[in-house]
């Protein structure tokens, strides 16, 4: 099948404007505000099935939908911040398919009634960020973004914003905070971006890959989107494959497929061929999945995964095999979480403390009781922190715990 | 000199991006300005930026002490950020990074004798099919290095030496 994401890679140069025009390029912008009402674009999202791949896989078209139409102005923002240890999908798109991801978000823009749009790149994006502005000039030039486009009175501006080096950024209201120059710390909701967002105003956050498959929806029907995928997960998502396995990278499926066809057909299997031991489907905030038949033959859409007691999220796919011990993942992943936790509340900030303190007992003389004690902080954090992170930096400790015991000597 | 005397064009399309009345916004890529040259940001950029956007000197300290990017003293020319995170760890970089530290003499967060590289072990850059990696930090902007080798990182290190000398 050819790429809807990755099309790069079966048309040179498409980062090239006018080989990105040739090929059909921003005709569904152009046919959309020329021709469409904002709420027919909405529509043909919703339609299309379509779920945010930032992580949380909520309904893009309902999202758009949630702006609050009697505050203005509206404001669209890119989630380009791509932090999850183990994702680097966001970083191919803006660098070798541009363009699709910049109509996407002036589609968005047009369907909300947005008149400015910000990606927030992560700080060490710093290259990325100059070439996405060099292709957004390219594309005012063109009269593609700008004042009363098309003939129209609908005006667009799109600016690039880099962060720091700060995974709580990647949260979105963390990451609001951000573009208003304070320190990204997640807010409290609600309320919810779409009503109260950037500089107080109705706001849509998505991630850029979600962005990406917008100007392929309008451009081939949502009916036909829809057609790709099962009936949980509508079309294709790019999974991130990494960590022991023979070809790591980037690979565009339809949902659908299953962790076998991921990591033995396109991933080339376990180094050396190795057994396969666990499988991490979201990077460092990942369940462990125990990596047996069952497991292997499960299809990967939203709802599958979750039936293995783990999240898609973000399909950032850590490999891991039987020469890797689960307690020197965790310990890794404490590691990032700790450094990562932004300290606005307490049980984020001292379980991530305590987590790592007991891990780093453990790693130096394994006690049963010390295992004990970092199942106990991590339970005891659950459901109690301010934003997912502090969730996030628990799962791989419990169900490392409960599913790899021999690994904690239990 | 200021910064807006020595970039005036930069300031001005960095402000033109945010509402007039949210000019706060423009704080971060001010201090990406202001790190230009020096690699740091100096008191008294701070003191500029403050009065500049209506904020206080602690509020930017506070920025500059939240975002690992930016830094508020001189250190090494070259910041050398080895991703040591769960994915590249799971291909050799935990190795790599200790090679390096004997190739360079130094450990990790320590810099070079004659203050070229700062030697820093970083979380995930996005770039886990490719390791080991690593991200410079130059007062000049980020580059990133890919599929890297011990030995070709040593080059690396050579080549700033010489243009380190060379810029002084
Ligand atoms: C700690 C944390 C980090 C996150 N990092 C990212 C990120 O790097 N990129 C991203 O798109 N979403 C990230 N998210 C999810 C965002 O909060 C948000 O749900 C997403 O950008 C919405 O876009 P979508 O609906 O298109 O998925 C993160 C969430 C949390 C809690
Ligand atoms: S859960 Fe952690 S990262 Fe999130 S707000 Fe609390 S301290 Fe900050
Ligand atoms: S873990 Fe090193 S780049 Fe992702």
């Amino acid at each position: 099948m050819a790429h809807i994401l990755l099309r790069h890679r079966d048309i040179p140069n498409l980062n090239v404007f006018e080989v990105y025009k040739k090929n059909g390029g921003f005709e569904a912008f152009k046919n959309a505000v020329k021709t469409m009402k904002p709420e027919d674009v909405i529509n043909a999202v919703k339609n299309s099935g379509l779920r945010g791949r930032g992580g949380a896989g909520f309904p893009t078209g309902m999202k758009w939908s949630f702006m609050d139409n009697k505050s203005w102005p509206h404001y669209v923002v890119a989630n380009a911040d791509e932090s999850e240890p183990g994702t680097f999908k966001d970083r191919e798109i803006m660098e070798q398919n541009p363009f699709q991801f910049l109509e996407g978000v002036a589609l968005g823009s047009y369907a909300v009634g947005a008149h400015a749009a910000y990606i927030y790149l992560r700080g060490e994006f710093w290259q990325v960020a100059a070439f996405l502005d060099e292709r957004i000039a390219e594309m005012e030039k063109a009269g593609l973004l700008g004042d009363k486009l098309f003939g129209t009175e609908y005006s667009l501006r799109i600016h690039t914003h880099l962060g720091a080096g700060a995974y709580i950024c990647g949260e979105e209201t963390a990451l609001l905070e951000s573009i208003e120059g304070k320190r990204g710390q997640p807010r409290v909701r609600p309320p919810f971006p779409p009503a109260v967002g950037l500089f107080g105003k109705p706001t849509v956050i998505n991630n850029v890959e979600t962005f990406a498959n917008v100007p392929m929806i309008l451009a081939n029907g949502a009916d036909w989107y829809k057609s790709i995928g099962t009936a949980d997960s509508a079309g294709v998502k790019i999974f991130s494959l990494s960590g022991r396995v023979k070809k790591p990278g980037n690979y565009e499926l339809p949902f659908g497929k299953t962790f076998r066809d991921l990591i033995y057909g396109e991933g080339g299997g376990i180094l050396e061929d190795r057994p396969i031991k666990a499988i991490m489907p979201a990077g460092a905030s990942s369940s462990f999945i125990v990596a047996d038949d069952k497991a292997l033959d499960t299809v990967l859409d939203y709802a599958s995964v979750r039936t293995l007691g783990a999240d898609l999220g973000s399909a950032s796919v850590i490999v891991i095999d039987d020469t890797v011990s689960v307690e020197w993942v965790v310990n890794k992943t404490l590691h990032f979480f700790k450094h990562e936790s932004c300290g606005k509340c307490t049980p984020c900030r001292e379980g991530t403390y305590w987590m790592l303190n007991v891990i780093k007992r453990i790693e130096h003389n394994r006690q049963a009781e010390d295992v004990s004690m970092l199942y106990d902080v991590a339970k005891q954090m659950q459901g109690k922190c301010l934003c997912a992170l502090g969730e996030f930096a628990t799962m791989a400790v419990t169900t490392g715990i409960e599913r790899f015991p021999a690994d904690f000597g239990r | 000199m200021s910064l807006m005397e020595k970039y005036p064009k930069e300031v001005k399309q960095i402000l033109a991006k945010y509402p007039p009345e949210f000019k706060r916004s423009a704080v971060m890529p001010l201090l990406y300005l202001a790190q230009r040259g020096e690699g740091y940001v100096t008191k008294s950029a701070m003191t500029e930026i403050a009065r500049a956007l209506d904020i206080t000197e602690t509020e930017v300290a506070s920025i500059i002490g939240f975002y690992t990017l930016y830094h508020d003293k001189k250190e090494g020319r070259y910041r050398m950020q080895v991703c040591a995170d769960l994915p590249c760890a799971l291909r050799g970089a935990d190795k790599f990074l200790a090679e390096l530290c004997g190739n360079l003499g130094i450990r990790v967060g320590e810099t070079t004798p004659d203050g070229t590289v700062t030697l820093e072990s970083v979380a995930c850059l996005a770039a886990c099919d490719k390791a080991p990696m690593f991200q410079i930090q130059s007062p000049d902007g980020i580059e990133y290095h890919e599929n890297m080798t011990i030995d070709r990182t040593m080059e690396l290190v050579e080549a700033l030496k010489r243009s380190g000398q060379e810029g002084r």
